[in-house]
């Protein structure tokens, strides 16, 4: 099988999806010559033509309505943001266009909004931001985020295909760190709203998503080998709508949860897991539900604070071993 | 491209200007230039932190512009990532410069910000984020601010020909119009946005042609022309002074580096690229200042030799310096105090 990183599976599973159907098209900044500011598009302008890989200005507002109105009118548009950072400038048509077009006009609006997300990079604090919980409050968008090559191309795909909008962050540390043998003649897609159970274990469950996945499984690994716990980790892969009953059933199964995401603690997603945690399997617990998050701060530059402000680790570890002598 | 004509006894300067006030042009532009071609070999050391921006070829652009700003009368601009000539002009140290993108304790964001992204009201620039064209808005209200209380006082901002085609940029520069604050702004076009040309990003033949959809003036100039930059920037600086309004101006330069220095530019064609070069603004301004007889080329050698020595000790006080503490990352986000620093679990 051959290997393929996590940026080469976005491309595949796009590449397959533009193959399959003529109606799924690309439009972002320097998406066609260039290939994209990464390279994900690299080779698309070549094979599929400059009506289907479409350079636009620099306007997020405008790339994310267009791609709404093509939706209404039976394409699948793919929009591409340069850095996730730059969907806040198309936060209005995202939120009050795209999202209630559905529930209040009946206008079906499929289409993908893409781009590279997170830190770890010393990307600064406009090109590191992991945008989630913004929509996560948004009834009427979907939110896929993943983690490994597989799911990388299974979620593209399935984004693709979806009949409502879906916002596909994926991670820019991951974008060549990761590889896996992804096998060429198997159509791969993962369905939008199940998570995965990306380790099992017994004691304690490690919730989390994107990047945070690998660090919860070197945490899992490293607490097996000094402190004998089992630890399972779900990866939610998507984060609307969320997978409940994969994580009550985690809940229910070692009853100490830790909930660990990458963006800021405050507002942020792991909030919500609880409550849903709390209503749903309350009895199940017997330790409060911990997070692991960011500081609440923009993320910062020089390597020493980026380090200290996103989560580490070790900072798993720590909670983890809490929860544990709970 | 004006060829200089040879005379024996110093012309009289057209812009005005006094002939200190022409080599502090040079110094500048050669500044800009020597500083990031610093930066470039400490990139090449993995000495700079994140991705390195060039204005190569633009020097002219930003220095000649900010120059028409008055200083004393406490004029502010905000610059993009090409201007760091515009910030020097404006009194920002290579120091401070280097700090920035070292990433280190004592630079003007503390770690936090990076490259150029720094400034206050009081230095005269304040700094950009990276979402193109909002600081078209904000400058406006710096120059509402000084409408508002009858000061004598101009802002400019810059923006590149893609950052043009952000919302923020319409809407700002369309509401400074409709209160004809005092505000310059300067589209730059040098050719590209990223790998994307300018005609891919506007449809009208000229960038300034956008200044008829508000109302307002819309001028060029040569960018590689540091005295028609100042001279076409001094009249709209006098105009916003006068209580006229905003003026839009476009320059027209070129990018000869790639977008950042991990651009190979491999979509900007090699016979463009060397057709610019053999315009070079800082080529072309010694040509101008030793034919007219304004400068010599020994005087300009001086200047340099000046320049070599200040940036050589600016590198070598910031190099060996400590980047931030951790623990710093957290005060200051708002005024309170920060919450008490907790142990890792709390953090839950
Ligand atoms: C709103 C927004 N979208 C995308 C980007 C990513 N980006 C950074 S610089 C750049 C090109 C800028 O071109 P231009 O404004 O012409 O300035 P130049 O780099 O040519 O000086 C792009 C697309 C951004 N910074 N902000």
């Amino acid at each position: 099988m051959p290997e393929v990183t996590y940026l080469a599976a976005i491309r595949q599973g796009m590449w397959e999806e533009m193959e399959r159907d003529e109606n799924v098209f690309i439009l972002g900044e320097d998406v066609g010559a260039y290939g994209g500011a990464f390279k994900v598009t690299d080779g698309f302008l070549e094979r599929f033509g400059g009506q289907r890989v479409i350079d636009t200005p620099i306007s997020e507002a405008a790339i994310v309505g267009a791609a709404a109105g093509a939706a209404h009118m039976g394409f699948r548009p793919i929009a591409e943001m340069q850095f996730i950072d730059f969907i806040s400038c198309a936060y209005d048509m995202l939120t009050n266009y795209v999202a209630t077009a559905r529930y209040r006009a009946g206008l079906p609006t499929p289409m993908v909004v893409r781009g590279p997300s997170g830190g770890y990079v010393r990307g600064g604090p406009f090109h590191s931001q992991n945008p989630e919980a913004a929509f996560l409050h948004t009834p009427g968008l979907k939110i896929v985020c993943p983690a490994t090559a597989r799911d990388a191309k299974g979620l593209i795909k399935a984004a693709v295909r979806d009949e409502d909008p879906v916002l596909y962050f994926e991670h820019k540390y991951l974008y060549r760190r990761i590889k896996e043998d992804l096998p060429a003649d198997e159509e791969i897609l993962t369905p939008i709203g199940k998570a995965r159970l990306a380790r099992e274990g017994s004691d304690l469950t490690i919730v989390t998503w994107s990047a945070m996945v690998f660090k919860a499984l070197e945490t899992a690994e490293q607490l097996e080998a000094e402190d004998g716990l089992s630890v399972e980790v779900l990866d939610l892969r998507t984060l609307l709508p969320m997978d409940d009953e994969a994580i009550m059933a985690s809940v229910r199964k070692t009853n100490r949860v830790l909930i660990a995401h990458e963006d800021t603690r405050t507002g942020g997603v792991a909030g919500e897991i609880t409550a849903r945690i709390n209503n749903d399997a309350f009895e199940f617990l017997d330790a409060p539900v911990k997070r692991v998050a960011a500081h609440d701060v923009p993320l910062p530059y020089a390597p020493s604070l980026e380090d200290f402000v996103l989560p580490q680790t070790e900072d798993l570890l720590a909670a983890a071993r809490w929860l544990a002598a709970y | 491209m004006a060829s200089p004509n040879s005379v024996s006894q110093p012309p009289s300067i057209p812009t005005g200007l006094s002939v200190e006030q022409l080599l502090d042009l040079y110094y500048y532009m050669r500044l800009t230039r020597s500083l990031e071609e610093r930066l470039a070999a400490l990139y090449r050391q993995t000495k700079v932190v994140g991705g390195l921006f060039r204005s190569l070829g633009q020097e002219a652009d930003a220095v000649g512009s900010a120059y028409a700003l008055d200083q004393d009368k406490g004029d502010i601009l905000s610059p993009l990532i090409r201007n760091l000539g515009s910030m020097l002009v404006r009194g920002a140290t290579p120091v401070e410069v280097l700090r920035q993108y070292m990433a280190k304790a004592e630079s003007p964001t503390h770690g936090r910000d990076l490259n150029i992204h720094y400034g206050t009201p009081e230095q005269g620039f304040i700094g950009q984020i990276s979402h193109l064209g909002d600081m078209v808005p904000v400058m406006g209200g710096i120059a509402l601010s000084f409408k508002m209380r009858g000061e004598d006082r101009v802002a400019l901002v810059y923006v590149g020909d893609g950052a043009m085609s952000t919302g923020t940029f319409h809407e700002g520069i369309n509401f400074a119009a409709v209160q004809r604050l005092p505000l310059v702004v300067i589209a730059e076009n040098n050719g590209y946005a990223f790998s994307t040309p300018t005609a891919k990003q506007s449809a009208v033949k000229h960038l300034a042609d956008k200044a008829a959809a508000y109302g307002i003036p819309g001028v060029r100039a040569d960018g590689n022309d540091v005295l028609a930059v100042y001279e076409v920037t001094r009249r709209a600086v006098d105009r916003a002074r006068s209580g006229e309004g905003v003026t839009l101006i476009e320059l027209e330069t070129y990018r000869r580096k790639g977008h950042a220095e991990h651009d190979d530019q491999s979509y900007q064609p090699t016979e463009e690229i060397a057709r610019w070069e053999a315009d070079d603004p800082i080529d072309r301004y010694v040509r101008q200042l030793t034919s007219s007889g304004w400068s010599t080329p020994a005087a300009l050698a001086d200047i340099d030799r000046r320049i070599a020595d200040e940036l050589a000790a600016a590198v070598a006080l910031v190099e060996p310096e400590a980047m931030p503490e951790a623990g710093t990352a957290l005060a200051g986000v708002c005024l309170d105090p920060p919450e008490a620093e907790r142990e890792w679990y709390d953090r839950g």
